[in-house]
């Protein structure tokens, strides 16, 4: 430390800590300004405001070198980031290169990252399904990972909480297993993904075709207007920021509103070395964190912490927090931190056609999609591989075209829209069972340019994946096959694990200190006054996508931190 | 526009695989420093005549109008393999050579009619060419079959299918051939899930 004066001291002093500023950190940094606390909320990357940072967001195709497609210069350098979906000439400066942030695949990770102000909820795919018990009850009833210490009952509340506030776009379905929630109206699906859902009904107990729901503005309330955002414009541009603030992101909701509140501080460019724990007090005091344009460490202190770095990261600051109390990371007595790393099982697809419904189309573009919520193993085991998958299902017309020749018959055949019959197309989302092999580990020698260890990542599909796959492949082609849809085609592909980005774990929550790091509160069991509430929290992980659940947890979590700091126990 | 999209479009345009494609959505992985060092002014217009003679003027304005020469050039040297690179600079003179072959004159020399007449040929051409060689890679991965490090072989593709996938790429994601030819709208501000299908229609850009 260069400077120990009183005042320097007092200006670093803050009544909360949130580190990052992605999905869930800014729904801390909302929740805690919105309480009265002066928050200061880090973020290892550049900031990025809402619509004046989002410089491709009103281009044209053709404005664009590439017309879309990377320049060499982007791409040799960057395998790995380059074959994340999002990742376009559109949208490629907010992802991390390869090689600005280098790490150590011990098995093969595709990890996808965003280091900016907003973190990757500007180029999230916006999808929000709630858990339910039957996701929450999981480990407990199937005997994996350890107990989730909270139910459906303790999480609802607050899912409402987060949607209203978010705008999330939905049909009330009546799904025990993918609960209703405060639904701003939904988008339609076409009329081969109704087909194929009145075919489910008719023919399969507890077999669904919903419109996926998704954190969209179909028709904004009072509350979004305030936020400055307004209705989709069904541009489909999303990752590249939206002017219109249509989609939930930190950006053009969380952030601008603790902004508001007067009481958050913004630090950019502040790389978390390490949480401080004090020995006398029992308690974390602070954090340590390098500025990466000055490269001086710097201490911030505050009474309560919440680590929201995005889950691979948060391991990482936790493991690097190391103490005399706690010599092996931040919290770990029980030893398991970075243990118990899971992610969800993307790598199968299938495709086919639908002679009939030609005489319908559709118009304008939808956000979302269909969405066929988890039918395996729900009610009870019923496979040789345990739990299941969700599917996103959609059906699509190919504008058709003659491609012969040249000339002016070539031409005329193409600016004609003729479409083709229906293609329908789902791709699985599979839960993967958390286990102690698969995590991350400090390297030992390896360290980054701001002297924080590299991370290894050590994680990889299992049998259970392989046989979710097989019957994944097997049920959709008999549900295609009965519905009459014809030339189906499965596929599947090898990519490894983190390309799906929803790597969760290392830090998990649970009731025994002695397998766990958090408790119900996604507090530190051995240190109460940090809160880990990103996707390093969960025990396990279902097969919804997550966000929604991470802001739900962060709004819970920060409302009782705030509460406790009143009752003065933390 | 999803980029995948941009691909998909061009491929079933072309019913195959485009050129390059791997580049395309994984990222371009050679390139050559400018765009000089492979193709000068003169290429240039010419990539736009062929073009050109590819997309005519009609009722929308032609190929070279948006200058779709210019996009070739950029794409071929940052979106192709060096290997593909070679082809398609090398097919730029095999065109001249086949326009002379057929009517003893440089390309830029030929009647509109010639033009089309030689290009009609071309593609042919290419099209057996790229069937063959599709029938090469099918029977060369059959023999190979269940070999988990198999590698296709790198066969040559033919020049003229490079520089017709270019142009449909290039011109129908232009701003006169995205919104001349076909339908372009930035903000639908709407989805509606089920409409009448109409036939005769104009294609939509994106």
């Amino acid at each position: 430390m260069a400077n120990l004066n009183i005042d320097s001291v007092k200006a670093r002093t803050f009544d909360a800590i949130v580190i990052g500023s992605g999905i869930s950190g800014g729904w801390a940094a909302k929740e805690l300004t919105g309480n009265g606390l002066k928050t200061l909320v880090l973020e290892r990357g550049r900031d990025v405001k809402h619509v004046k940072d989002y410089p491709t967001t009103n281009k044209f195709p053709w404005e664009f070198e590439h017309h879309g497609q990377l320049p060499v210069s982007v791409t040799e350098p960057n395998p790995i980031v380059s074959r994340c979906y999002a990742f376009g000439e559109d949208s490629a400066h907010f992802f991390v290169k390869d090689n600005e942030h280098p790490y150590v695949q011990t098995k093969p990770f595709d990890w996808i990252r965003g280091y900016q102000v907003g973190g990757k909820s500007l180029l999230w795919a916006r999808q929000t399904q709630r858990w339910s018990d039957f996701d929450f009850e999981g480990p407990a009833r199937d005997g994996f990972a350890v107990d989730w210490p909270i139910r459906y009952k303790d999480i609802a509340p607050w899912y409402s909480y987060v949607e209203k506030f978010a705008g999330i776009a939905g049909n009330k379905d009546g799904i025990p297993e993918l609960p209703d929630g405060e639904f701003l109206p939904g988008y339609p699906l076409n009329d081969v993904e109704v087909y194929f859902g009145d075919h489910l009904k008719k023919n399969y107990k507890n077999r669904h075709v919903i419109s996926a729901r998704c954190a969209h503005l179909s028709k904004p309330n009072d509350i979004h207007l305030q936020q400055g955002r307004t209705q989709c414009q069904n541009r489909d541009l999303c990752q590249r920021g939206c002017p219109f603030g249509g989609y939930f992101s930190s950006n053009a909701s969380t952030i601008p509103w603790a902004e508001k509140s007067g009481n958050m501080t913004l630090r950019p460019f502040s790389v978390v070395e390490s949480i401080i724990y004090d020995e006398k007090l029992g308690k974390a005091t602070g954090v340590r964190i390098i500025d990466t344009n000055t490269k001086q460490s710097i201490e911030y202190y505050a009474r309560i912490i919440f680590v929201n770095a995005a889950a691979i990261n948060t391991n990482l600051v936790l493991l690097n927090s190391k103490s005399n109390r706690f010599p092996n990371g931040f919290g770990n007595d029980s030893g398991v931190l970075g243990k118990y790393v899971a992610f969800h099982n993307y790598s199968a697809h299938i495709g086919a056609e639908y002679d009939g419904l030609k005489e319908w189309t559709v118009d304008g573009r939808s956000p979302t999609g269909g969405y066929i919520p988890r039918f395996r193993n729900v009610y009870k085991q019923e496979t040789n591989f345990l739990r299941g998958y969700a599917c996103g299902f959609s059906g699509y017309r190919y504008q058709q075209h003659k491609y012969d020749g040249v000339g002016s018959s070539l031409k005329d055949g193409l600016v004609k829209g003729d479409l083709s019959p229906w293609y329908v197309g789902s791709h699985m989302m599979g839960e993967t069972i958390p286990k102690e092999s698969n995590h991350v580990s400090l390297d030992a020698k390896l360290k980054d340019d701001w002297g924080v260890p590299l991370l290894n990542i050590s994680v990889d599909y299992d049998d259970n994946d392989e046989k979710m796959k097989k019957d994944y492949i097997e049920q959709l082609t008999e549900m295609f096959t009965s519905a009459g849809f014809k030339n189906i085609q499965p596929s599947t592909n090898h990519q490894a694990p983190g390309l799906d980005i929803h790597e969760m774990g290392g830090a998990r929550m649970g009731k025994d200190p002695k397998t766990s790091i958090l408790n119900e509160w996604n507090q530190v069991h051995a240190c109460k006054n940090v809160f880990v509430t990103d996707g390093a929290c969960m025990t396990s992980t279902s097969c919804q996508n997550p966000s929604l659940t991470y802001m739900a947890l962060t709004a819970r979590a920060a409302n009782h931190a705030v509460e406790e700091m009143k009752k003065g126990n933390v | 526009m999803n980029r995948r999209d941009a691909i998909g479009r061009v491929a079933l345009i072309m019913g195959g695989a485009v050129i390059g494609a791997e580049f395309f959505i994984s990222g371009c992985k050679s390139n050559t420093a400018n765009v000089a060092d492979l193709f000068d002014a003169d290429h240039t217009a010419f990539l736009n005549e062929v073009a050109d003679t590819i997309l005519p003027t009609t009722s929308s304005p032609g190929a070279k109008a948006a200058n779709v020469g210019a996009f070739m050039a950029v794409m071929v040297r940052d979106c192709y393999t060096p290997a593909d690179q070679k082809t398609f600079v090398e097919g730029m003179s095999k065109l001249d050579d086949a326009a002379k072959k057929k009517f003893s004159s440089k390309f830029l020399d030929l009647t509109p009619q010639q033009r089309t007449d030689l290009l009609v040929d071309l593609d042919k051409e290419q099209k057996d060419f790229t069937t063959q060689r599709g029938k090469t890679l099918d029977a060369d991965a059959a023999k190979h079959k269940g070999e988990a490090n198999y590698k296709a072989p790198e066969l040559p593709k033919h020049y003229f299918r490079m520089i017709k996938e270019l142009t449909l790429l290039g011109y129908f994601t232009s701003e006169i051939g995205a919104t001349k030819a076909l339908r372009y709208i930035a903000v639908p501000g709407r989805y509606d899930g089920c409409i009448p299908y109409k036939k005769g229609d104009k294609a939509w850009a994106t």
